[in-house]
């Protein structure tokens, strides 16, 4: 047996978490991601994607960037800087945009936190850090009265997610959790910790994210691990996070974004305000909307026995017409599935197309996404 | 590896596969370490038929995991016997009986040198930990 797609790693020169040493005593393996040595399963995929959809699983995501962008000049800043209108958000409210070039295509897709006035928190991927950093640096250089620091180091990020989420955490703190909605926050204790608390998260289920000091991460993730147990918790890791993100039809930078692909093609048309004043990309964006993009973002799921992958190539009969960029059994909607981009004329739902898997055409229908939406 | 399975009796490939003789049949699958690293295994495509002939470190099938896509490398040349249909509805099999209800092909060998040259359990597990 040859393994084709992912390798487990033991490299020294990968980047830990402050939570390294707890998904080693928790027995979870070890692989590569983004530069960083990271869970990928604990005690399987399928057993933590059900627990996130039935109770709630926990999530080391330290990994992920933040910065903080202050000053009188911030939200102006910001304004130019992202598609989406950060003028729009209310103290203690979050939006998701996209950092995106001249030319309309995506460098990374992140979260702004509108943490107080002239106060800004960006929470970027991994892989992104260091080219969003300096992204994010350079641009500001027009501005005189904003400052950038990136506060990744420092700043610990633990998701926790599924319907039981809210149930394991308000015990633990004296903040109202049912009074964050969906895409709002509120700082509060949870035990000793001071944690920026989210209702946020990247698996389809409601959730809440939680940001602390690093040193503080170890602590949060146990007390959080106790206080679940009897609810059904589960640790959870990548793989379960990649197959739940993408039922619910989430991008994953690398895969559905990346720097030859704009936001208009990837469906996130909600998310760039052509409205607002010039942004980076605006005017060719503008032009993208106005013609139509040439390609865009679909969900198929296989119609015969097989498992579609990123990578692949699609057809209409003997025509390629675009590749998937991402794929995987769906623990939950029980089918093979798969994201992909197709030539806009073939992009409607119902669509029968076939995706070639090694070298054999397996039947597949366009559908609609999400593929999996909570009740 | 300490709550991992190998039993003494079998041979094993470096690609992960076992082996176990019964005269002049051979029956393969892959091991106890292979599906723990795989993990929770969806489907495998074993496109074979009684009679068919295999090659010495031939692919001989595809397994796909919630996670990965690998290839079933042949540890024998020979003739194919029977491929274990019921893994089409059950591929977990590979996961919960990787030596039994999970065996994947049963071939009749044509050459016994290339058992000699495979693993014996010490060997493969010596193999597998300095990896």
């Amino acid at each position: 047996m040859t393994e084709m797609t992912t390798h487990d790693s033991a490299n020294s020169q990968l980047k830990r978490t402050p939570l390294y040493e707890k998904h080693r005593a928790l027995g979870a393996r070890l692989v590569e991601f983004g530069g960083w040595e990271m869970p990928v399963q604990y005690s399987g995929i399928l057993d933590e994607h059900q627990a996130v959809r039935t109770r709630a699983g926990l999530f080391d995501v330290c990994h992920m960037g933040e910065f903080k962008v202050e000053g009188e000049d911030a939200l102006a800043f910001l304004q130019y800087l992202v598609p989406n209108d950060v003028s729009r958000l209310a103290i203690h409210q979050a939006l998701y945009t996209q950092f995106c070039l001249p030319n309309g295509n995506v460098i990374d897709d992140l979260l702004i936190y509108y943490l107080a006035e002239n106060h800004y928190m960006l929470v970027v991927n991994a892989a992104n850090i260091e080219k969003d950093f300096a992204w994010v640096e350079g641009q500001a250089q027009q501005f005189q009265r904003v400052s950038i620091s990136n506060q990744s180091d420092t700043t610990a990020l633990i998701a926790l997610q599924g319907p039981q989420a809210q149930a394991i955490l308000q015990p633990l703190t004296e903040t109202d959790l049912a009074g964050i909605r969906y895409y709002h926050f509120a700082s509060g204790q949870v035990g000793e910790i001071h944690c920026l608390i989210s209702r946020t998260g990247y698996t389809g289920e409601d959730g809440l994210e939680l940001y602390c000091a690093s040193v503080d991460a170890p602590a949060l993730w146990d007390a959080l691990l106790t206080a679940g147990k009897p609810l059904g918790l589960l640790p959870a890791g990548l793989g379960a996070r990649d197959t739940l993100r993408l039922e619910a039809g989430l991008c994953l930078y690398g895969h559905e974004l990346d720097e030859q692909t704009n936001p208009l093609e990837a469906r996130l048309g909600w998310t760039v305000k052509l409205a607002k004043s010039p942004f980076i990309g605006s005017e060719t964006l503008q032009k993208v909307k106005a013609e139509g993009p040439q390609r865009q973002l679909i969900g198929i799921q296989l119609l015969e026995r097989g498992v579609p992958r990123g990578g692949y190539a699609l057809y209409a009969g003997e025509q390629q017409i675009g590749s998937l960029t991402s794929g995987a059994p769906g623990p939950t909607v029980q089918k093979s599935i798969g994201m992909g981009y197709v030539e806009t004329p073939y992009a409607q739902v119902g669509n029968q197309i076939s995706v070639d898997i090694r070298g054999k055409r397996v039947p597949a229908q366009i559908v609609a996404l999400p593929f999996y939406k909570r009740q | 590896m300490a709550s991992l399975n190998h039993p003494g009796n079998l041979k094993y490939s470096k690609t992960d596969e076992w082996v176990r003789v019964e005269g002049d049949e051979a029956i393969i699958g892959i091991t106890d370490y292979a599906q723990d690293q795989l993990g929770d295994i969806v489907y495998v495509e074993l496109p074979w038929e009684s009679g068919q002939e295999i090659a010495f470190e031939e692919k001989f099938g595809d397994i796909e995991s919630v996670k990965a896509t690998s290839e079933l490398v042949s540890p024998l040349s020979g003739n194919v016997v029977s491929a274990n249909e019921d893994l089409k509805e059950n591929p977990e099999y590979i996961n919960d009986y990787p030596y039994d209800k999970g065996w994947m092909l049963r071939i009749k060998f044509s050459d016994a040198s290339q058992l000699d040259a495979l693993l014996d359990v010490d060997q493969y597990l010596e193999y597998v930990q300095g990896r």
